[in-house]
């Protein structure tokens, strides 16, 4: 697997992160390191295995539809970069 | 008196030769003075830590003492404490002070321990030497070149330079074993599932599992019993009676079958690690155990596995980092999405960023089969091949990592190199079995060298008693570099 410049955009926009030409061709360099690491699974067959999820094999545990949590809005947007009203502000979405 | 067992400090303040707010004074002191060198704590507050210790002091006039009510504990700055900074080692958490507390907090909170400061990490987890914090790394205490390891390392400095009885940790592939190793302290990681992730701020879910970092291996006991339980507020929180850890602490090791797999004793392992970790096996073989070779076959594997299923966890765990409701917010943006893009480029440091894109990438359309699954499926066979090794052998033993303490700066431009450090330890988070190190002697420039010891799902009392008996022996536990 080779990856390019373009690839490492192209993740980082899927993960929210700017990235500049600089910075895009020195992670190349490391993720390409770190996948050639990675590569060495597939010296296995697995075929006929089954993926192992979690370490226990437990089923989720359901509860009550009840209340449990109480208001602490205040408590909460104390902490938040910018509240106006009891909500918390981002840059306008919708025209 | 800074090197006093956790009984012992519980015992001088049953019997009110010392109060706990002398206690925690004293350690207050001591951090005042090391810290500035070791950058061992992010946050001390000696207003919150005083007030804990004074209620401490009142629940032992009052005769409700437990085991540990007044003694300082140091917490590991990944979990959330109520009205403490709480950073995990980010900018991006820079100005987080928590609203509520994490389930282990809280249990450390009823048992009236001291919470003697937040201890410094590496950025979310994610890292092998405590350099990736954006608070700068920590020092080795057995030699201030040398790295003490991570990603709990400032737990494991604050535990062996004695600025703390005690310390949490975290470990997603080695975070509390490989920094103990390091430093020449004991810490487990348990069995996952038996410590709350509530409020554990969270990397790779399936594999974090909270544990006690200490100064020995009944120390370690008197932790577990605290820190386990059922929390219901943690969606893989096991539901189990309560168990006494130090049970088991005396039993004699006669008959003990100790598991050695070919695959840790082949090439990697440095010749001063592994002259250490002979003359370890040796004292066991006096103890009256019996070493017997294992095979992991699929070991090698575990280092490639975790560099799939951790990342992939952490971009979908960190992605709630968009400096809306908490955290960091980029102080000039566009549109919504150039705000998410600019405060996470800002918030999350070189290692966060690089793990979060191999994440993305690995759980991207095209290539989930052929990593992700694919390494779900290795994962398995790596459980099948421990779980066949415990058909011959009661415990696994082994070196904890492969060379003593590396330099400050030795590793931290090559991530392969550094990823390496965690080669036996991520196993262990891999299959979820419980796994710790205890000290075991010196290598090369006098650096700890850590023994660490694998055991079966819930086997943390017998792992603990095969460690007690090892310290009842030999001295090694209680050497300090202070």
């Amino acid at each position: 697997m080779t990856l390019s410049v373009s690839d490492v955009k192209r993740i980082a926009d899927l993960a929210y992160i700017e990235i500049d030409e600089d910075e895009a061709k020195e992670t190349l360099i490391q993720l390409s390191g770190i996948f050639n690491l990675i590569e060495t699974m597939q010296a296995v067959d697995t075929s006929a295995v089954e993926p192992m999820s979690h370490a226990q094999s437990v089923t989720q545990r359901l509860r009550e539809d009840a209340v449990t949590e109480t208001d602490q809005r205040e408590l909460y947007q104390s902490i938040a970069p910018q509240v106006e009203a009891g909500l918390y502000l981002v840059p306008q979405v919708i025209e | 008196m800074f090197n006093a067992s956790l009984k012992q400090f519980s015992l001088q303040l049953a019997e009110k030769k010392i109060s706990s707010t002398e206690l925690t004074t004293e350690f207050l002191k001591r951090i005042k003075a090391l810290n500035p060198e070791y950058n061992a704590f992010i946050t001390v507050n000696e207003e919150l830590s005083l007030a804990q210790a004074r209620a401490a002091d009142q629940m032992i006039a009052a005769g409700q003492a437990g085991p540990l009510t007044g003694i300082p504990i140091a917490q590991k700055d990944i979990f959330c404490t109520k009205g403490w900074l709480t950073t995990c080692g980010s900018k991006m958490l820079s100005n987080f002070v928590s609203p509520y507390d994490a389930g282990v907090i809280e249990r450390f909170n009823q048992a009236g321990a001291v919470n003697i400061g937040k201890t410094n990490m590496d950025e979310f987890a994610m890292g092998s030497s405590n350099e990736t914090s954006f608070y700068g790394p920590v020092k080795n205490p057995w030699d201030h070149a040398a790295v003490p390891g991570g990603s709990s390392g400032g737990a494991a400095c604050a535990v062996a330079a004695r600025l703390s009885p005690a310390a949490t940790g975290t470990d997603t592939g080695g975070s509390i074993r490989q920094p103990a190793a390091l430093c020449g302290i004991s810490g487990i990681k348990p069995t996952y599932g038996l410590v709350s992730r509530y409020g554990m701020i969270a990397f790779a879910s399936s594999l974090d599992q909270g544990g006690p970092m200490a100064k020995s291996a009944e120390d370690l006991a008197l932790l577990l019993n605290i820190m386990t339980g059922f929390d219901p507020r943690d969606s893989t929180s096991l539901q189990r009676n309560a168990e006494d850890y130090a049970r088991d602490l005396q039993k004699p090791l006669a008959g003990l079958r100790i598991g050695l797999p070919k695959e840790y004793f082949a090439e990697g392992m440095s010749k001063d690690v592994e002259n250490a970790i002979e003359k370890a096996l040796d004292e066991y073989r006096k103890l009256g155990a019996q070493t017997i070779e294992v095979s992991l076959p699929n070991a090698p594997l575990a280092i490639p596995v975790y560099y799939v299923l951790a990342p992939a966890e952490a971009s979908s765990n960190l992605s709630r980092f968009d400096g809306v409701r908490y955290g960091h917010r980029a102080k000039s943006y566009g549109d919504l999405a150039d705000m998410y893009r600019k405060s996470r480029a800002e918030g999350f440091g070189a290692e966060v960023k690089r793990r979060i894109l191999i994440g993305t990438y690995v759980l991207s359309h095209g290539y989930y089969d052929a990593y992700y699954i694919k390494a779900q499926k290795l994962r398995r066979l790596i459980a099948q091949d421990f779980t066949e090794a415990y058909k011959q052998c009661d415990i696994i033993m082994g070196p904890t990592t492969p060379t003593v303490a590396f330099n400050l700066g030795e590793k931290s431009g090559d991530p392969i190199q550094m990823y390496l450090s965690d080669i036996y330890t991520s196993a262990a988070n891999l299959t979820g079995m419980p796994a710790m190190s205890i000290p075991v002697g010196f290598g090369d420039k006098n650096r700890p060298v850590g023994l660490h010891i694998i055991g079966n799902y819930f086997s943390e009392a017998q792992m603990l008693n095969v460690a007690h008996q090892y310290q009842l022996a030999t001295g090694w536990h209680l050497q300090s570099p202070v």
